[in-house]
């Protein structure tokens, strides 16, 4: 039986900045429904390897293969036409703070894909009330809560109809009660097949929904498995010590 | 003549055909200066490399760094002294006189001038509300799709204009005011009226205060325009306090 060939796929991507080596001979898979959880310590280069992922950083060496298509080959031509198959959710939500919600989801359907104004409200409005703001449609960014700015910027990217999602530490900016309703929205995403790469540090989150965790640690990849890599107990290597640090902190 | 006759039948007719002319050359001069400073205020803040950069620069430098009345001069009175330069060089060699578009009307000269002095100062407050923003929106807006002029145009641009009217209508305002110095290229507006009729009558008080309401009057019909702009593309939550 031959394994079906990944829907994205990080192929030794090395990320150089003044010299020094963010990210260093890094590589990842996922298949189509998977959900893979990032961790690692603060300036791993989690945050540098997910823009390497839709090359806003281009690597300088390495490549991405989205279901087979090199983002290399495609930045020669239009990496635009690459960057719209895979959404991206920030850690401090960047929605378009001139824009109402309705805008800032339709806003790119418009633009990049070319519809039609009420098309893409239309959209947009279906957007917004899968992640239950349909009521906030014409609030503007400075309006919302950081939770429902967060489910906003979900909706813009889920507009574009991604075949990926990639989520950096989408709940680190929220206050405590603000997480569970973004994380709620995360994995009804997860059950109903979204691909997804998540740096997070909601372990136990993480530990219900993803089958393998991805440790980083100075620009590598240092343990992979799945959640019970974060176990402690003997012989528990980098990435329990981490999380048992983690909870120290946390309190859990 | 009695005082209201020089009034109405001097004074205020040759003021208002100065007002004329006034508002004549501050509506293109602040279009224009600031169509101009949106693209330099642009160029620089996006980080135009190499021979644009350093031209930008060079302009800003150059505009901001020396008194408009040495600038108009310059427009008005060197260009023509280059226009003979060149006459002598190239008529012999039998060229066409291209020479003669460097000699401007009084007009001409008084609008290249204040909009390319506008235009330094605008790119300023353009240059400063595109750094205000974070870079997270841009990169959003990349991260969408949008290629790097879609995202200037659809995300930065929006919000660096609402933040840069305050200034660029400080600007056009001052313009309105620094238009007075067309007279030192002929250009006889509201203040050239009224220092000839001053001369002539030897009338100073009244005619410049005539000309100080005249102006006075511009300004506040500007604020206004400025106002009513700032509040028609208000956003809640998007001015920084
Ligand atoms: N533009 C840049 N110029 C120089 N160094 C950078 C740049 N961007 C990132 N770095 C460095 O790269 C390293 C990795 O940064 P990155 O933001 O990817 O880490 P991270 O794992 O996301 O950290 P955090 O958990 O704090 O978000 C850091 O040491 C950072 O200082
Ligand atoms: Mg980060």
């Amino acid at each position: 039986m031959t394994e079906p060939r990944p829907l994205l796929e990080v192929s030794r991507v090395t990320r150089v900045i003044d010299g020094k080596k963010i990210l260093d001979d890094v590589s990842l898979s996922l298949n189509k429904g998977d959900l893979k959880v990032v961790i690692g310590p603060s300036g791993g280069g989690k945050s540098t390897l997910l823009q390497c992922v839709n090359f806003l950083q281009v690597p300088n060496q390495g490549d991405v293969f989205l279901d087979g298509v090199s983002a290399r080959e495609m930045s020669r031509h239009n990496i635009n036409l690459f960057r719209q198959k895979i959404g991206m959710i920030f850690q401090d939500f960047n929605l378009f703070d001139h824009l109402s919600a309705r805008d800032n989801v339709a806003i790119a359907l418009r633009k990049v894909k070319g519809q039609k104004k009420a098309k893409a409200y239309q959209r947009a409005m279906e957007e917004l009330d899968r992640v239950g703001l349909a009521d906030k449609a014409d609030l503007y960014p400075s309006q919302l809560s950081g939770g429902q700015k967060q489910r906003v910027s979900l909706a813009r990217a889920l507009a574009m109809d991604p075949m990926v999602m990639l989520l950096d530490e989408p709940t680190s900016a929220l206050d405590p009660e603000l997480i569970g309703e973004v994380l709620n929205v995360i994995a009804q995403l997860s059950y109903s097949g979204m691909t997804m790469l998540m740096v997070t540090h909601q372990i136990g989150f993480a530990r219900h929904l993803t089958k393998e965790i991805i440790f980083m640690e100075a620009g590598r990849v240092v343990e992979t498995g799945p959640p019970e890599l974060l176990e402690g107990g003997p012989g528990g290597g980098r990435a329990a010590e981490f999380c048992a640090k983690l909870a120290e902190v946390t309190g859990r | 003549m009695s005082t209201w006759q020089f009034y109405w039948e001097t004074l205020i007719p040759a003021v208002n055909k100065g007002l004329g002319l006034s508002i004549a050359l501050i509506v293109p001069s602040a279009v224009l200066g600031l169509a101009l400073g949106l693209l330099v205020g642009a160029g620089r803040a996006m980080g135009a490399k190499k021979t644009l950069g350093r031209l930008l620069n060079l302009y800003v430098a150059i505009f901001r760094g020396t008194p408009l009345v040495v600038q108009l001069v310059m427009w008005f009175y060197g260009l023509p002294s280059l226009a003979l330069i060149l006459e002598g060089y190239f008529k012999p060699l039998g060229w066409p006189p291209f020479w003669r578009g460097l000699l401007l009307s009084p007009y001409a000269a008084a609008v290249l001038g204040f909009t390319l002095c506008s235009g330094a100062y605008q790119s300023e407050y353009v240059r400063g509300a595109i750094l205000s923003i974070k870079k997270g929106q841009f990169l959003a807006a990349r991260a969408l799709g949008f290629s790097k002029a879609q995202a200037f145009w659809s995300v930065i641009a929006p919000v660096a204009l609402r933040r840069a009217l305050p200034g660029c209508g400080n600007e056009i305002i001052y313009l309105i005011k620094y238009s007075s110095l067309a007279l030192v290229v002929t250009a006889v507006e509201i203040t050239g009226q009224a220092k000839m009729v001053a001369s002539l009558y030897f009338r100073h008080l009244e005619c410049y205060l005539l000309a100080a309401v005249y102006y006075l009057a511009l300004v506040t019909v500007a604020t206004a325009i400025l106002g009513y702009l700032e509040k028609k593309l208000a956003v809640p939550g998007l001015d920084p306090h």
